[in-house]
């Protein structure tokens, strides 16, 4: 599971006792900042760091977070926690030390209060050390990094999302439960594609056939496929995000595959992917937290919003970041805007008191959300429109990841 | 292992090796001849492929959009080579590289900025689905075995065209002694800016016919131009017999040691390392080959005779 | 002027500039040292982030396994980059030109792909390094300044070597090569010992830059040897001026803060980064060194 914990535990006694001490430089800073700056008792305006990737092929997934983040702004009346808002949005360009550099430069150079947003685990694992450790609460919307959820967690730092191996573990259950005792595994060979395959080999216990780790990036899947049709498999579950899995799923179409072999997939099949698949996708099953359709007064706001504003339906990306928002919101209210007591935030946070998109949900002792997961279907859209996932069953009822016990955190 | 499925592979790897040579061919004969490194190849690869799913829609043909984007294509690069790339002929390849690196950037946002971030369909039409049976119980994708076809016709007309015509012979003349050919009165200029637009219109075809089984996105040229440089390096730079060659030998050994390397490595090793052995070894198989194929014969497998 | 920026950053409360100067200094260590094989000696290497990404893993591993004195984590991150550089020149060199760009692209292509294949060391998520490397109390790297002086040492000491190597007979021979390999040759010296040992130099100083990029981020990842990385580095060299001394520094300094502030300007930064590299290649032959009074030595 985590080669790293090691390494980890100690990390996380220290990132505690340096939060510690260098908060209390950071308020000495603070105070004598405001005392140089105005009189003013609470904050007037307050600055969000919201870090995404919005350069290059994974912009698409920036694109997504930034909109919803502006829906959920402009529901606030562009006042989160009733102050006046600003958010600085920064490009992380995929890479771990740009995360890291535009971090210190929001932090530093603009004095945000908070920070959110983050979708990779490896920018996630760069950048929340050095927020933390100035003292500043991290929400990250999408990385779910299994060290951070287990010995790394943080009590600065809080996850609208859920841990890598969560949504596996869900298709993992599912498909043990549907019967199914005879499955064929394929990822890109990289740690979220080894996180994909242990959350599902959790839950799921009957026959391997094979797993194949393909190479990150790859384009083409006609010799991995030729080899999965030689062994035969009954059932065939994959994990392949962004343009990786739009070439996995047209070439599965293109092959004749679907309808002989049943495919389950997680990440693979969302909003973001479905418009370059089209009909290639119909049939297909995923798990999710959450869906476009899911039936929560919240969520419904959200996507109708969404749609209205960017005329597109809204990904599971865009409604985490969306629940970043809401849930800074609900945090600086509990504080009455002085959002200098970092202290009276976290506590808000973890109450959890706030719309959630995916209904009323707790949070477990590592600050990662409590929550259902669901099984989702392709169908066709209304009136030709491109095909939408539609949930069919609540597989997990108020799942916690497996990592949470590794955590020392006390509340 | 069955040997029918090692046949199989063995097409897949044919069937990948002839998209490598499509492009090869353009970034190959451009460097032969001009003696320029081309990096934004793979822009061109990707523009190919847009101006196609542009030119279906607008048109509603499928044909005619790929005639029409091909040629869009070949204008395309016509243009960066007007624009931006004759000037750099006579540099060394490192302002070539960077230039050409700069234009990789410019063509990703540009496409970010036309048609959005967000992959884009490129449908087949209905005479191109459906599957052929090789040998019992295979199913070969009719669309795989078309780009097979298209391929080789490729090849044979680019071999006919190179070896036995006047234009073939010009840009033959050219890539040996560029003066001479200028003092005896043929417009170099002229011909370089078609030899590219030919080129770019060979790795527009690529993308053309990649649209509909890979992902149509920004960068998505990337994900393969590093393939093609292995491929004319193995191949020697210049020689379109060694782009094939090159071609080939890559697609098949990328893609026998995709499927075959971990069930192999499984008969020797643990089976848990042979699982963390086989695809990284895998992903690194086609570089230790042009390392090798280097170490032995530093000019490629088929040096051009013309050369630098 | 870089010696009084930690006081004056200090003084208007913008510590962030800092980070981003100390980040330029590291890569003008990288670049500078790929400036010694590419600028005098003509080798086109395209793959030099490998040892940035070597250097790194050297001080994350050792971390890992407990060993955090910077002097041993510095050490073996030179040593084992030095190493590495002796065996892809080895085979590289017996190469030239294009042949040459693609064997070094290809040695670091299948380094970045084993990072991503060894899970112990967190695969492509990387792996955080617990504390900066210790150097026996005497200089501590967790405080921004102190680092930043370091750092500001050591790029002005590579830069001086480079310049020394340069013009050393040893860096005539080198540049000869460069201009004239047969007639390097016919005068009784083989470029391919000069040149690898100058590719070894590189590769270790490289290797340096990468201990130090590993403790400025306190973190590792296989995204430190991608391709576009080496692509980078390479530019700054270039856009610098090639073959001089301060070239690297100031190819470092434009392209990193031009890509800052361009990325906080327009998220389609790219598309305008992008020409601008083919203008600066179009116009600035010599670089941006060459623009400067003074500034040519190459």
């Amino acid at each position: 599971m985590d080669t790293g914990s090691g390494t980890l535990i100690d990390s996380a006694q220290d990132s505690l006792e340096e939060n510690f001490m260098m908060r209390k430089t950071f308020f000495a800073v603070a105070i004598a900042a405001a005392f140089a700056a105005s009189p003013a008792m609470a904050q007037q305006k307050l600055k969000i760091g919201f870090i995404t990737t919005l350069s290059g092929p994974a912009g698409i997934i920036g694109k997504h977070m930034k909109d919803s983040v502006e829906v959920a702004l402009d529901q606030l009346n562009r006042k989160v926690g009733g102050l006046e808002t600003e958010v600085i949005y920064g490009d992380d360009q995929f890479k771990p030390d740009v995360g890291l550099q535009v971090a210190e430069e929001m932090m530093k150079k603009n004095g945000v209060d908070i920070m959110s947003g983050i979708i990779w685990s490896n920018v996630m694992m760069a950048v929340q050390p050095a927020v933390n450790k100035a003292g500043v609460i991290m929400v990250g919307t999408n990385a779910g990094a299994s060290p951070l959820a287990g010995a790394g967690c943080n009590e600065l730092y809080f996850s609208t999302s859920w841990n890598n191996d969560q949504t596996p573990e869900a298709m993992g259950k599912f498909m043990q439960e549907s019967g199914v005792t005879d499955v064929y595994l394929m990822a890109p060979n990289y740690q979220a594609g080894k996180d994909m395959v242990a959350g599902f080999k959790r839950y799921y216990k009957g026959r391997i056939v094979d797993e194949v780790f393909t190479r990150v990036g790859q384009p083409d899947y006609q010799a991995e496929l030729s080899q999965l049709r030689a062994k035969n498999p009954k059932n065939v579950f994959v994990f392949y995000p962004g343009g990786m899995g739009v070439a996995f799923m047209k070439q599965w179409s293109e092959g004749g595959f679907r309808g002989q072999f049943p495919l389950y997939s997680v990440f693979t099949v969302d909003e973001t992917t479905i418009p370059a698949l089209k009909h290639a996708v119909l049939g297909q099953y995923e798990t999710k937290f959450w869906s476009p359709d899911l039936k929560v007064p919240a969520s419904q706001k959200f996507v109708a919003d969404f749609q209205k504003k960017n005329g597109y339906l809204p990904a599971f990306y865009g409604a985490q970041s969306y629940d970043g928002i809401m849930l800074i919101d609900s945090a600086v209210r509990a504080v009455k805007g002085n959002v200098k007591d970092t202290k009276g935030m976290v506590l808000a946070m973890r109450k959890a008191n706030y719309n959630s998109i995916r209904g009323k949900f707790t949070f477990n002792v590592n600050h990662h959300p409590i929550q259902n997961f669901y099984l989702l279907k392709a169908v066709a859209g209304a009136g030709g429109k491109d095909p939408v996932m539609e949930i069919q069953k609540t597989v997990f009822e108020n799942h916690k990841d497996s990592y949470y016990k590794d955590c020392k955190m006390k509340w | 292992m069955p040997l029918t499925l090692v046949l199989e592979q063995l097409l897949n790897g044919v069937q990948f090796g002839v998209m490598l040579f499509l492009m090869a061919a353009g970034l190959t004969l451009v460097f032969g001849i001009m003696n320029l490194v081309n990096l934004a190849h793979g822009s061109l690869y990707m523009m190919g492929a847009y101006l196609t799913v542009a030119a279906v829609q607008w048109s509603g043909n499928y044909l005619a959009g790929v005639a029409l984007g091909l040629f869009a294509t070949l204008l395309l690069g016509m243009l960066v080579e007007v624009v931006a790339l004759r000037t750099l002929y006579d540099r060394d390849h490192l302002d070539q590289v960077l230039a050409t690196f700069g234009l990789i950037l410019f063509f990703n946002e540009l496409v970010a900025i036309l048609w959005g971030r967000t992959a884009l369909d490129l449908a087949r039409p209905d005479w191109l689905q459906g599957h052929i049976e090789l040998f019992a119980g295979s199913r070969y994708p009719l669309y795989r075995a078309v780009v097979i076809g298209v391929g080789l016709a490729v090849a044979a007309a680019l071999w006919y065209v190179v070896t036995r015509t006047r234009l073939g012979m010009l840009v033959r003349a050219g890539a040996s002694n560029r003066s001479m050919i200028a003092a005896l009165g043929v417009n170099i200029r002229l011909l370089y800016t078609f030899v590219f637009g030919i080129g770019a219109a060979l790795a527009g075809l690529a993308g053309v016919m990649a649209g509909p089984i890979y992902a149509v996105q920004p960068g998505m040229g990337e994900l393969i131009l590093i393939q093609v440089f292995v491929v004319i390096v193995i191949g020697g730079i210049g020689s379109i017999r060694g782009a094939f060659a090159g071609a080939l030998i890559v697609g098949v050994v990328d893609t026998l040691g995709r499927a075959f390397l971990k069930p192999l490595l499984g008969t020797v090793l643990s089976p848990a390392a042979a699982d963390a052995a086989g695809p990284a070894l895998a992903s690194m198989l086609i570089y230790l080959l042009m390392a090798a194929v280097l170490a032995l014969r530093p000019e490629g497998l088929f040096p051009s005779r013309g050369g630098q | 002027m870089l010696t009084l920026l930690p006081p004056v950053a200090a003084a208007l409360q913008e510590p962030f500039y800092l980070d981003l100067v100390r980040k330029v200094m590291i890569f003008a260590i990288a670049a500078a040292s790929l400036n010694l094989i590419l600028g005098y000696g003509g080798m086109v290497s395209f793959g030099h982030a490998a040892y940035l990404g070597i250097g790194g893993y050297a001080v994350g591993v050792l971390a890992f396994y407990g060993t955090t004195s910077g002097w041993v984590q510095w050490g073996v991150a030179i040593g084992a980059s030095a190493l590495v550089a002796l065996a892809i020149g080895a085979v590289s060199i017996r190469t030239s030109g294009i042949y040459f760009i693609m064997i070094t692209l290809a040695f670091t292509q299948m380094l970045y792909y084993l990072g991503i294949s060894i899970e112990e060391y967190g695969g492509d998520d990387g792996m955080r390094i617990k504390a900066r490397s210790d150097f026996s109390g005497l200089i501590d790297l967790g405080d921004p300044v102190a680092f930043y002086y370091l750092a500001l040492v050591l790029m002005l000491a590579c830069l001086f070597l480079v310049h020394r190597i340069a013009n050393s007979r040893f860096g005539m021979v080198l540049r000869a090569a460069k201009s004239n390999e047969p007639r390097s040759r016919g005068i009784g010296f083989s470029p391919y010992a000069y040149r690898l040992v100058a590719f070894v130099i590189a590769g270790a100083m490289c290797g340096l830059a990468g201990a130090m990029f590993a403790n400025h981020t306190s973190f590792i990842t296989p995204e430190f040897m991608h391709w576009t990385r080496s692509g980078e580095i390479m530019f700054m060299v270039i856009l610098g001026g090639i073959a001089t001394t301060a070239g690297p520094l100031l190819g470092a300094l434009v392209l990193l803060v031009v890509e800052t502030l361009l990325a906080g300007w327009t998220e389609h930064w790219q598309a305008i980064l992008g020409p601008l590299l083919v203008l600066s290649v179009l116009f600035f032959r010599r670089g941006l060194a060459g623009l400067m009074p003074g500034g040519k030595d190459g």
